[in-house]
């Protein structure tokens, strides 16, 4: 049995949600220069440019990215062998969050659905937690935007509808999104499961690194079956027009009920933002 | 041909009118921010016939929510929001002379209509370049509003910070026209 104080994750979450909103990761910089190299279109090429430049001010100025710090997503494994001691898991991490957001100059982005008053600290993140084997405990934080999670569907397909009927949801949620979730974006599309774990899936999609292929080599030629419908719209970086509209597509699947067809699309910002640690 | 105009409020008829979709435009001087919540309170005000905590007409209006300052700093990240959330409340202010917004994505039909008829522009920013935008904030203050934290009007002096014409004053959007010469037919 492995034993692990909760301030150590409260300080690990605080650390981590600060660099995730100040540092592009290597993945996202490398796609971004790739993609300014594959677009054609000048305004959107200036487009790619203005986000390398974003993300080195950022960095170096030790300020957020993107204003819109986001909600804190946080995916967390723990192992079955650890015990944590002196408070809970849950209450670490919020508090985690809270350090982050207040003391790294982040923007509080939570607030009551009817009042709107902001809840102040950005708190409560959305906590995924994980069982596994061993005694590792591994702390994904993920500030997701709004602008993007406002583009993002959830479709209940009938089965007859097969992979043709995803792909046309996909190319359709991606087409209606426009320019609003500041293209170029990551889509993450979860299939199967049932509602609320297709839009799950569709979410932990998402912080695998950008442009590594996916483990599964069927599911990888779909994901760049779905890249190449999605590029071919045309919407490009802003949405000004271009052949680089989404840097990537990334794809979870698990079984569903024989009714059903459940598919979540999940669109991501550029502003991707992942920070994981081990603690 | 697309050309560079640097524009600085108040704005005048002529100011907006030689824009044109696609145009870079590089605004300096005084702006103000509002977002969802500013935009409320500002509709009430007018509804209720009371004034303005700022002026309207001839000036510019930014969607942004920016991320707080550090101490010694004059701002966060202050980069646009998604304009359609302000679509219900933007006619009216156009109607009032509000000459230009900026901010990110698709306006609705009846924004781009209220622009055409009284005359003004939409004007996009980099989305998700906060930290780039910032750094052409010069100053930074909050005139109405301060309950409402990174919703609350803020005047902000700027200095070209940079934008693109996405819908001009008669009626066009660079959205559609941009799209359409980079779509593949067959698979969209
Ligand atoms: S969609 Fe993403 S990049 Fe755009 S403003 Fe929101 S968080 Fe920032």
């Amino acid at each position: 049995m492995r034993e692990i104080e909760v301030s150590q994750i409260t300080r690990a979450v605080k650390d981590a949600a600060i660099a995730a909103n100040y540092e592009a990761g290597e993945d996202l910089l490398a796609a971004l220069r790739r993609g300014m190299e594959e677009e054609e279109s000048p305004a959107g090429k200036e487009i790619f440019r203005q986000l390398l430049e974003n993300a080195q001010i950022a960095a170096t100025e030790r300020i957020p990215m993107c204003q819109d710090c986001g909600l804190a997503v946080v995916f967390v494994e723990l192992g079955q062998e650890v015990h944590l001691a002196g408070g809970s898991l849950e209450e670490a991490i919020q508090e985690g969050v809270r350090q982050g957001y207040v003391e790294g100059f982040l923007r509080k982005s939570l607030c009551h659905p009817l009042t709107r008053a902001n809840t102040g600290d950005n708190t409560p993140a959305i906590i995924h937690t994980e069982i596994v084997p061993g005694d590792r405990l591994n702390i994904m934080v993920v500030p997701k935007g709004g602008g993007s999670e406002n583009m993002s569907r959830l479709y209940m397909l009938k089965p007859a509808e097969g992979w043709a009927g995803i792909k046309e949801r996909v190319v359709e949620t991606v087409r209606d999104a426009g320019p609003n979730p500041c293209p170029p974006i990551i889509v993450g599309v979860g299939i199967g499961g049932n509602f609320e774990r297709a839009a799950y899936l569709a979410k932990k999609s998402l912080v695998r690194e950008i442009g590594h292929p996916n483990p599964d080599p069927e599911l990888a030629k779909l994901e760049r079956e779905l890249l190449v419908a999605v590029n071919d719209l045309g919407i490009g970086p802003q949405g000004l027009g271009g052949r680089v509209t989404a840097l990537a597509v990334h794809l979870l699947m698990e079984p569903c009920h024989i009714a059903s067809l459940p598919v979540a699309v999940n669109i991501q910002c550029h502003s991707t933002r992942h920070k994981e640690v081990a603690v | 041909m697309s050309k560079t105009i640097r524009l600085t409020p108040p704005l005048g008829d002529e100011d907006v009118r030689q824009l044109e979709i696609g145009d870079r435009v590089l605004v300096s001087g005084v702006i103000y921010t509002a977002r969802d919540a500013a935009h409320k309170r500002l509709i009430d005000l007018i509804n209720a016939g009371k004034p303005l905590p700022m002026e309207i007409k001839g000036q510019i209006l930014y969607y942004v929510g920016p991320s707080p300052a550090r101490p010694g700093r004059v701002i966060g990240a202050a980069g646009p929001t998604t304009a359609y959330r302000m679509d219900s409340y933007a006619p009216t202010l156009i109607k009032l002379g509000l000459k230009a917004m900026i901010g990110k994505g698709k306006r609705s039909p009846e924004v781009i209509a209220a622009m055409r008829e009284h005359q003004a522009v939409y004007l996009g920013a980099t989305g998700g370049a906060g930290a780039l935008i910032s750094q052409c904030i010069k100053a930074a203050e909050v005139v109405a509003f301060p309950e409402l934290g990174p919703e609350a009007v803020h005047r902000l002096v700027v200095e070209d910070l940079p934008t693109i014409v996405i819908n001009d004053c008669q009626g066009r959007d660079l959205y559609d026209v941009g799209v359409a010469k980079y779509r593949r037919e067959g698979n969209g």
